[in-house]
């Protein structure tokens, strides 16, 4: 019927269809997922406070989501005086669209993925470095002290993150020599899932896209007891609602990036018999929660970290440790002529 | 060796490690949470809650408006006129207690010599105007009814401390 | 056909922002059209099938420079009259420069077309995007042809960078500074010392 289909429609728009269908397919189960993202954020952070997080709608609370939704969509957007409209609008749905258009690249199994491109690695690292302009936008549009301060840190802190994510990413790279992301995955398919070999990598990307998501104990820039709630102070409703599911996408984009980089994407844990009947995206699902689990986690345990020291650790420890083990990474791969594409 | 020690374990993150599997064990252990409506604590006789107004056994009211908690109240949110009544008995014409003002330090029930006046167990007076917190008379007397039982065992379980 | 279209909304797009950058009436906004402007540059370099210059050029330019532009303008407290009260005055000189930029980017378009050297140039050093990535080529060109250039123009920017640190840097005495390190390694056993104390006797 597909292949009908195809032969009634030029094939020009036929592609463009199935691309939307893919889209589709892409952007409505994520929806869902940031939806009960929030949902398993109080459970998980109700457990280990010992409370029993959202319970009262639906069965176990598991309507919540679509109730904070539909609070959210009804109440009303409040544009402050003095504020850059256009500027003020843009800014959310800048969020919100780049946390989506990043899902492209990300390689779901094998071949399942919209846009295969070679930059792949790239590509997201560009997608995030813009993150910030929704963030800074909103601060200034805001026309609001607090908002503002909390863009200026945000912008900050994430300007001076990417910086030791991407040489983390460049140790990875040069292990693979590619920056497809499929690439990165079937290289780890041939040798080990780069969490063995670049653990330290693991730890410095996994905090470093805690500050790169602006979440605790990384959330200077919405730091309640400071600065209200920061950069989205003046937001209300749906322009609200954008920044948070942005948010909250953002935070399982990054986790897709941990997974395909280091914890083997969709690759089983051992290729035997139990694990590799499992279909690869029940892996890859798999592989994302348990980051996204760590994300909670973290930020049921520890305090907020002061501004000043999460500068230090950003430029002092994790910049020059990354850079060493950039050396050192190649050093070794190129010692034992392991560097890809010298055989 | 010290400095050896020290350095090995910031390099290896020995606090945050601790700290995250102390909050892991946190999260298996049975949540503390009551699940309110549902499920309600025990509570202390002493408990200060939503005022009453009590009566004898014969009914008749007991409060003999002398004022006193009128005037102890630290938020002067009780208001009391008396009267002299037909048999010569002196008791209260208006009784008004506004709940907005109450801070339930319980120093009227403490100020009442025939303890009219007491601070019964319940809390769950919430209501949807501001003008059904302005209490009267009738609506003290019908807590008192409502609550009899109650507030009889809550003074004769703390009688032996007084 | 898509592609000439999507080429001409691209272009068409950076040019009408690159023309708000400087007629825009507030600063910020200029930046935020310099960034849509660099964004569609991007989208060319993707037409003509550089997707590592593409996304380069987003990363540096709109990732990092154009935040710290942003940053500064939104800082800047601009008194916009004041700013405008000179444009008469300094017309003139501002096209000449327009215009000598205009004819050196016109010389030098044409020196490259017309040079004697230029088929060989552009036939030799680029294999088909079939065969290697544009990452690859570019890497390969980069680190064999013109290793010194490209080595010398990282240190001319490694310069710059102590520069600028070396420029700003200064070292203030009586400053107070947290030393985490000796913070975290305090403990009870080297700061407190318990002493029994005679009534009386002091210590």
């Amino acid at each position: 019927m597909v292949d009908m289909l195809s032969g009634l429609l030029p094939p020009e728009l036929w592609r463009l269809i199935v691309i939307v269908l893919q889209i589709v397919a892409i952007v409505l189960p994520l929806l869902l997922a940031v939806a009960y993202l929030t949902y398993a954020e109080r459970k998980v952070i109700g457990a280990i406070q010992l409370r029993k997080g959202p319970n009262v709608v639906g069965p176990f609370g598991l309507l919540q989501p679509l109730a904070d939704g539909a609070k959210l969509f009804l109440k009303e957007t409040i544009f402050p005086s003095g504020a850059n409209k256009v500027v003020f609008v843009i800014a959310p749905m800048l969020t919100f669209i780049l946390a989506l258009i990043a899902w492209a690249v990300i390689p779901f199994d094998e071949g399942w993925v919209v846009a295969d491109i070679n930059v792949g690695v790239l590509y997201l690292f560009a997608i995030s470095s813009l993150g910030v302009y929704g963030i800074i936008m909103s601060g200034w549009a805001s026309n609001s002290k607090y908002a503002f301060l909390g863009g200026l840190r945000s912008a900050a802190q994430m300007v001076s993150y990417e910086v030791s994510m991407g040489l983390v990413i460049i140790s990875v790279l040069v292990t693979v020599g590619s920056l497809n992301l499929s690439d990165i995955v079937l290289k780890q398919k041939e040798t080990v899932w780069f969490i063995l070999p670049h653990f330290p990598m693991f730890i410095i990307f996994v905090v470093s896209i805690l500050a790169e998501t602006n979440r605790a104990p990384f959330d200077m820039a919405e730091s309640e007891s400071e600065l209200v709630a920061g950069y989205n102070v003046e937001y209300s409703a749906m322009t609200f609602a954008l920044f948070f599911l942005g948010e909250y996408a953002n935070m399982i984009l990054m986790s897709a990036m941990a997974t395909v980089l280091f914890l083997g994407g969709w690759l089983p844990p051992m290729d035997i018999a139990p694990f590799n009947w499992i279909p690869g995206i029940i892996w890859f699902v798999l592989k994302i929660c348990a980051v996204l689990f760590i994300f909670l986690w973290v930020r049921a345990t520890f305090p907020r970290y002061r501004y000043d020291q999460l500068m230090r650790l950003g430029w002092k420890i994790f910049l020059p440790f990354s850079l060493f083990w950039v050396v050192l990474t190649s050093g070794v791969l190129v010692a034992f002529g392991w560097l890809p594409g010298q055989g | 060796m010290a400095f050896l020690d020290r350095t090995a374990r910031a390099f290896l993150l020995t606090e945050l490690v601790q700290g995250l599997a102390l909050t892991f064990r946190y999260m298996f252990k049975p949540s503390v949470t009551t699940n309110y409506p549902y499920e309600k604590i025990p509570m202390s006789p002493r408990f200060r809650g939503e005022h009453a107004l009590r009566r004898y056994p014969n009914g008749e009211e007991r409060c003999i408006s002398c004022k006193l908690c009128e005037a102890i109240c630290p938020a002067q949110a009780i208001t009391i006129e008396g009267e002299v009544r037909a048999d010569g008995s002196r008791r209260a014409r208006r009784y008004d207690l506004d709940m907005t003002k109450c801070i339930y330090c319980g120093l009227c029930q403490e100020a009442c010599p025939v303890d009219a006046i007491v601070e019964g167990p319940n809390f769950e007076f919430a209501t949807e105007t501001r003008a059904e917190l302005m209490y009267n008379k009738q609506k003290l007397l019908a807590n008192g009814d409502r609550w009899e039982a109650e507030l009889a065992m809550r003074i004769a379980a703390d009688a032996p401390y007084r | 056909m898509i592609a000439a279209l999507i080429f001409y909304m691209f272009a068409g797009l950076a040019v009408a922002s690159g023309v708000m950058v400087i007629s825009a009436r507030n600063p910020v906004h200029s930046v935020l059209f310099l960034i849509l402007c660099f964004f569609n540059a991007a989208g060319l370099f993707l037409l003509l099938g550089a997707e590592f210059l593409a996304m380069v050029l987003v990363v540096v330019y709109v990732g990092a420079v154009a935040v710290m532009f942003l940053f500064v303008v939104m800082m800047l407290d601009i008194n916009f009259l004041k700013l405008r009260e000179g444009v008469a005055q300094y017309l003139p000189t501002g096209a000449v420069i327009g215009l000598v930029l205009l004819v050196e980017l016109a010389v030098v378009f044409g020196g490259w077309a017309f040079a004697p050297d230029v088929e060989a140039l552009l036939a030799a050093p680029i294999p088909p995007t079939d065969q290697m990535t544009n990452t690859e080529a570019l890497g390969r060109l980069i680190y064999t042809n013109y290793v010194f250039l490209f080595q010398a123009s990282g240190v001319i920017l490694l310069v710059a960078m102590i520069g600028a640190i070396l420029l700003t840097h200064r070292t203030r005495t009586g400053v107070r500074k947290q030393k985490i390190y000796d913070q975290v390694g305090r403990t009870a056993a080297n700061s407190v010392e318990i002493r029994k104390v005679s009534t009386g006797g002091g210590i």
